[in-house]
């Protein structure tokens, strides 16, 4: 069994009068790539941010390589690397002086050259930072994260606003950091990067955690339904679908219908007679496994976009 | 100390590729320069030129010293709404190193504009002397660490960029036209006199003046280096114990005692002064000299 590397014990935090966490409990083992997945303001920055030592908690506790973020100083930040949401750094900085900078603050440092190869940010190396696209901006700050070997690395949303291209290219490097064993704590709000990333998962609504285990743990819980999405031509709207044959539960969400089965061909065949029946159609229909999305909906009631 | 001094080099740095830093930090002294000894000083009644070449020169020098007081605190509210404190944040880096920092690189930028408005002032305006240069240098530096660090302290106590200006307006004008750094203190109505032994300003542009006309040693500007040092001191401890990472870190009413805890030595130097003090008799006497220069005495025959 491995040791945990991050302990959070019923953690609580306020802003005001809103409670953003409300008793979340986890722990991440050494090597493995934990993700935190909810929907934007879920309470997954927070927690983060307490890990990172940027926040205070009202309540709990929480260890990070067996330090208290918030009392052990420039110890602890020695330890961890982290890729925060929102940050910057200054316009006319160039890629390889960050490097150098960053790397200056810390005993144990990687060489900023070998950091500029792996992240393909050679060419960009005199760059200022202005200049960088976000993609690039994105390496850069992992690469950052990177300077000072850390034990456990934090990313926030680390593929936020990223076109597809670069987020496939930024699985790509995660993946690579994952086959070297280093410890990751990641939040998302994307079903593909926890799906794809993640050894565990823990889904986090309201801040609660409401589930927590591996991605193919977590699917298990819709075990025995398959989803069917359809659209149809003309909308129906009063829930006849629900009632039809081997169908567990069924939503509608932007003219999509979703429908969680049990037995897909009787569900189908009587999908199909109800149409012909009000001289409706069907525009389009797919049948998915169960993912995380559906844990999600079936969770908390709702998409996790929405 | 390591990580001050690559956080200076890296600023410093940073500086000298920002158009606005060179237009505000050299640019524009080196123009206030032209504008006070090239046409003010034909205004004065003295003969102007070269007699009163010192006198204007000193406020010059001390705009320049008190324009750290606008850079720092824009600087700085800057980089925390962007979102680059906090990512220094997550490295093991604290407030005093980035603060100081800042003050150091400040310092090493702003001493080759004064530098070069002695060496402009003396080639192209013909100033006849250097004045106290040991003197000049004590009250540049203690002036630019004191300036800067009252910046640091706005820009800790104010949440935006326009909050900042507005404070930074209303203190910059205040040190601008009640400090002797645009209209000679001894012109200054009394009531303006005594306000003006209050404002840091004041000490900074008649030790100047002391220094650069009648060549005053540093052991005579004991309530000028004193009043700077104690404000560059004082502002600087109170600026680290403000310091904020983050935009959403809220100024608790702790840290607005603590900014304005920064005013009790001019408070104190002030009450001092407008009693027993010899600050607005010395830049009488100061102002004086420029009349004596333009008609010195006849020797008797």
């Amino acid at each position: 069994m491995s040791a945990n590397v991050v302990e959070v014990e019923n953690l609580v935090k306020r802003y005001d009068k809103v409670e953003a966490l409300r008793g979340v409990s986890f722990d991440v083992r050494e090597g493995e790539v934990f993700g935190l997945l909810g929907p934007n303001g879920a309470g997954k920055t927070s927690t983060v941010e307490i890990l990172e030592g940027l926040r205070t908690p009202d309540g709990g506790r929480v260890a990070v390589c067996g330090l208290d973020p918030e009392r052990s100083g420039p110890r602890f930040k020695q330890e961890i690397g982290a890729v925060l949401q929102s940050t910057a750094l200054p316009e006319k900085l160039r890629v390889i002086e960050a490097l150098r900078l960053f790397a200056s603050f810390y005993t144990r440092r990687r060489d900023p050259n070998e950091l500029l190869k792996r992240f393909g940010l050679e060419e960009k190396r005199t760059a200022f930072y202005m200049h960088l696209s976000g993609g690039q901006k994105q390496r850069l700050a992992l690469a950052l994260a990177l300077v000072n070997e850390p034990r456990v690395l934090f990313l926030d949303e680390p593929t936020a606003g990223l076109d597809p291209q670069v987020r496939r290219e930024m699985y790509d490097i995660i993946e690579e950091l994952k086959r070297e064993g280093k410890t990751i704590l990641l939040t998302t709000h994307y079903i593909e990067e926890a799906e794809r990333l993640c050894d565990r998962v823990a889904v986090i609504d309201q801040g609660k955690l409401i589930a927590l285990g591996t991605p193919r743990e977590l699917k298990q819980r819709s075990a025995g339904t398959t989803r069917i999405e359809v659209r149809l031509v003309k909308p129906e709207s009063d829930g006849a679908l629900q009632n039809l044959d081997g169908v567990a539960d069924c939503r509608e969400s932007e003219g999509t219908y979703v429908l969680h089965s049990t037995s897909v061909p009787q569900t189908i065949v009587a999908l199909v007679k109800h149409l012909e029946a009000r001289g409706n159609e069907l525009a389009s229909l797919e049948i998915a496994t169960p993912s995380l999305e559906d844990v999600f909906i079936e969770l908390t009631g709702k998409r996790l976009r929405d | 100390m390591r990580h001050t001094w690559t956080l200076t080099k890296n600023r410093m740095r940073l500086a000298l590729r920002n158009r606005a830093f060179i237009f505000f930090s050299l640019v524009m002294p080196l123009a206030f320069l032209f504008l006070y000894l090239g046409i003010i000083s034909k205004a004065f009644p003295f003969g102007g030129g070269a007699s009163v070449g010192p006198y204007l020169l000193a406020p010059v020098i001390a705009l320049t010293v008190m324009g750290s007081f606008w850079g720092l605190s824009i600087q700085l509210v800057t980089f925390r709404e962007q979102g680059i404190l906090r990512r220094f944040r997550v490295a093991p880096v604290g407030p005093g190193a980035m603060l100081a920092s800042s003050l150091i690189s400040n310092y090493f930028l702003t001493l080759p504009t004064v530098v070069l408005e002695f060496l402009l002032a003396r080639w192209i305006f013909h100033l006849d002397r250097w004045g106290n240069l040991w003197s000049v240098w004590a009250l540049v530096t203690f002036g630019t660490v004191a300036f800067a660090s009252f910046g640091l302290i706005v820009a800790s106590v104010t949440n935006t960029m326009q909050e900042t200006q507005v404070i930074n307006n209303l203190l910059w004008t205040s040190f601008l036209f009640l400090s002797g750094a645009t209209i000679p203190l001894p012109v200054l109505p009394r009531v303006v006199q005594f306000l003006a032994l209050f404002l840091p300003a004041t000490y900074l542009v008649t030790g100047l003046q002391k220094a650069v006309v009648r060549g005053t040693e540093v052991w005579h500007l004991g309530a000028e280096l004193l009043a700077l040092g104690a404000g560059a001191l004082l502002a600087f401890f109170v600026s680290k114990q403000l310091f904020r990472w983050e935009p959403e870190q809220k100024v608790t009413r702790r840290a607005k005692v603590w900014a304005a805890a920064t005013i009790l030595p001019f408070l104190l130097l002030g009450i001092w002064e407008s009693n027993r003090g010899a600050l607005r008799s010395d830049a009488k006497a100061t102002f004086d000299t420029m009349d004596e220069r333009a008609h010195p005495p006849r020797p008797n025959r």
